[in-house]
């Protein structure tokens, strides 16, 4: 059952590329979504059994970020049906610098969305070190097509960066492997088996380890300053992609982070590895605030908040086992925005034909839908109440409070705030203002998935689900847990 | 026997020299693909006596991959794309070798700080493999052409393979295949992009990517 969930969308990727018909690629798209979603439900009801010796588990914190790939994905796949229909094929006059550019075969970007979505699911169920490397990277190849869709000199040099950056990064992961390896020597490298042994390994090299998963890994997750390629591939690539990328993606990473930090806690050395996340987590959030300032491209922008709430992740872990169950919480309530945010900007991008903020002017008129999803994510995004951004938000700062880190909480509040004043400037200015041309009528595929998941979002902010509560719970425990 | 992995890891020490040193594409493929047969051999050396079939089918896929196969795909696209022959370094040949050394103190400083362990080669291995990794982030950063900077990405995995050979890490067999087919892949679509960027471009240039920035 769990091998089912990598190895059917891993097989239709082969498939697409076989496929001539777009109609076919489009639905098959969808039909993958749906058995994903529904697979990924019934684990929630029923924990499947582990697969390949315990390899393969569907875990709390695996199981949290499995849904957000399978909501994000079936939505990116509905999007996708509406947003391929509408991409002229041959080639065309790019609005950007007037050179003629063609877009990849669709049967390639299908192909690889598939692969991409088999990989992510492999990386969030694999309860192995080595498995989950394999895995992480082959995110990294599986993806890299997808921002090179549009085929001009800047999404290609966002594909180079991402590709380079962070294998780079990720081969640094690689050698922590081999420094949790020298910990333990003979040891195996799965979750339970470095958890059991936890007290006899050496605390240098598990210390080393830590450090080398938190630069390779935290490359691919943004945290700064090793986000350098994120904002690039994020606005040069697809919406749809885009909005995977940062919902679902940047997770993935984190969840290698979080893995050792179990290891770490269940060593006695929880401490080491905290007070690192909680540096990377301010200093990410301190970039993102100072870059959102005045930014004039609103792909951009939302790449930047994205390495905002990756810090904002890696903070609440940082902040004891309140701040963790909040930035679990944090990470549902962002993925699902964010992934909405994108969406929304695609449809954006599509109308005004430019990613220049302040040439978009009456969203809201000529776009009436997405104009208001654009607000609301702005809202939702930035933590207002009722959203669910809000409360996460919250718990991570009385979390600061109650361990007495006031100067922690102080950055936290400042840059939040710095974030939603630039975001706030940017996005009303589209959002409102007088437009010069007729609205125009949006398509359900375009608006529909966007608008589930503000609701999703709303939901949240009202309601956390009480399996979902258990397990952010049990996340934050186990992440945590002191042992030796 | 362990005079034959400490001649072994001289080698690799001497060829990180050479790879800052040259300023041929072409020889950096080729001193890279000695790399990769020595990376291959190096477990067989060591453990010629024991025959290890599972050991024996690793070392060899591994050296067969970056002794044979990369250099010959990146020969292949050096050929195809038209690419000028000349390194075309940001930092100059001399200045390279200098940093060159003091990576290598710095490897040797760094392997000295590390805790004992159980080790499968010499200990002297450690500070080769730290050197030859931190040439080739200095190949990716230093370096102006796309393909020297997949070559960086290849000797760094190379310094990367050597440490966990050193260790003598248990990987289950399984994952090292998959390891090992990712980097296959990553140097695959990385020589996609540079086709691209070659046509793009008419020159693989990585200067010439530069039109993304705040």
């Amino acid at each position: 059952m769990i091998l089912s969930l990598i190895l059917v969308p891993a097989a239709a990727g082969v498939a697409a590329f076989l496929i001539r018909s777009s109609l076919l690629l489009r639905v098959l798209l969808a039909a993958v979504g749906l058995f994903h979603i529904i697979f990924t439900a019934k684990a929630w009801l029923i924990r499947p059994q582990p697969a390949l010796g315990g390899w393969l588990a569907a875990d709390a914190p695996g199981l949290i970020f499995l849904s957000l790939v399978s909501v994000l994905f079936l939505a990116a796949a509905v999007y996708g049906a509406g947003y391929l229909k509408g991409e002229p094929s041959g080639e065309r006059m790019d609005f950007e610098e007037g050179d003629l550019f063609s877009n990849a075969p669709e049967a390639r970007f299908v192909g690889c969305l598939l692969f991409f979505l088999a990989t992510m699911t492999a990386a969030c169920l694999s309860r192995h070190f080595g498995l989950f490397w394999v895995a992480t990277e082959a995110t990294t190849l599986s993806s890299a097509p997808l921002i090179f869709f549009h085929r001009h000199h800047r999404s290609l040099e966002a594909t180079w960066k991402y590709l380079l950056i962070c294998s780079v990064g990720i081969a640094l992961a690689l050698l922590g492997n081999s420094f949790l390896a020298a910990a333990g020597p003979g040891l195996p490298m799965d979750l339970d088996g470095l958890l059991a042994q936890a007290a006899r390994l050496n605390r240098t090299w598990l210390k080393g380890a830590f450090l080398l998963f938190l630069i390779g890994y935290g490359t691919k997750m943004g945290l700064a300053p090793l986000h350098t390629w994120l904002p690039d591939a994020h606005s040069e690539s697809p919406s749809l992609v885009s909005a995977l990328l940062s919902g679902a993606l940047l997770n993935c990473s984190f969840l290698g982070i979080l893995r050792l930090q179990q290891v770490l806690s269940a060593a006695g050395e929880a401490a080491f590895g905290q007070e690192l996340l909680v540096i990377f987590g301010l200093m990410s959030m301190g970039v993102a605030a100072a870059f959102v300032q005045g930014q004039g491209d609103y792909k951009r922008m939302l790449a930047y908040s994205s390495v905002e709430h990756m810090g904002v992740l890696a903070l609440g872990v940082g902040l004891g086992s309140a701040g963790a169950f909040g930035a679990m919480l944090h990470a549902v309530n962002h993925s699902v925005i964010k992934a909405m945010l994108f969406l929304v900007a695609g449809n954006i991008l599509s109308v005004y034909k430019t990613k220049s903020a302040l040439e978009v002017r009456g969203a809201l008129r000529i776009l009436p839908l997405s104009g208001a999803l654009w607000l609301a994510g702005l809202l939702a995004i930035s933590g207002s109440p009722p959203f669910g951004a809000f409360l996460s938000e919250f718990v991570i700062l009385k979390a600061a409070l109650d361990q007495g880190q006031i100067l922690v909480a102080v950055f936290y509040l400042i840059f939040l705030a710095m974030v939603f004043v630039g975001m706030a400037t940017t996005v009303l200015g589209m959002a409102l203002g007088d437009a010069s041309r007729s609205p125009h009528k949006e398509g359900w595929s375009r608006t529909f998935p966007p608008a589930i998941l503000a609701a999703c979002s709303l939901l949240l902010g009202i309601h956390i689900p009480e399996p979902l509560r258990a397990a952010l719970k049990t996340t934050a425990h186990v992440v945590l847990q002191q042992g030796g | 026997m362990s005079s034959w992995i400490e001649l072994a890891v001289l080698f690799l020490i001497l060829s990180n020299f050479a790879l800052l040193g040259a300023s041929r594409v072409t020889t950096l493929i080729q001193v890279a693909a000695g790399q990769g047969i020595l990376l291959g051999l190096l477990p067989l050396l060591a453990h010629a006596k024991q025959g290890n079939l599972r050991l024996i089918a690793v070392a060899l896929i591994a050296g067969l991959l970056k002794g044979v196969i990369f250099p010959v795909m990146l020969g292949r696209a050096l050929r195809e794309a038209n690419i000028r022959r000349e390194v075309e370094p940001f930092v100059g040949y001399s200045l390279s070798l200098i940093l060159g050394v003091f990576a290598l103190a710095c490897s040797f400083w760094i392997a000295s700080r590390l805790p004992a362990t159980a080790l499968f080669l010499s200990r002297k291995a450690l500070p080769a493999a730290f050197s030859t990794i931190l040439t080739g982030f200095f190949m990716i950063v230093a370096r102006r052409k796309a393909l020297t900077q997949v070559l960086g990405y290849l000797v760094l995995e190379n310094g990367i393979y050597l440490f966990s050979i050193s260790l003598g890490q248990k990987i289950p067999f399984a994952v090292e295949l998959g390891v090992l087919l990712d980097v296959f892949v990553a140097v695959f679509v990385m020589g996609i992009a540079m086709f691209h960027i070659n046509r793009e471009f008419d020159h693989l240039d990585v200067g010439q990517l530069s039109a993304l920035k705040d």
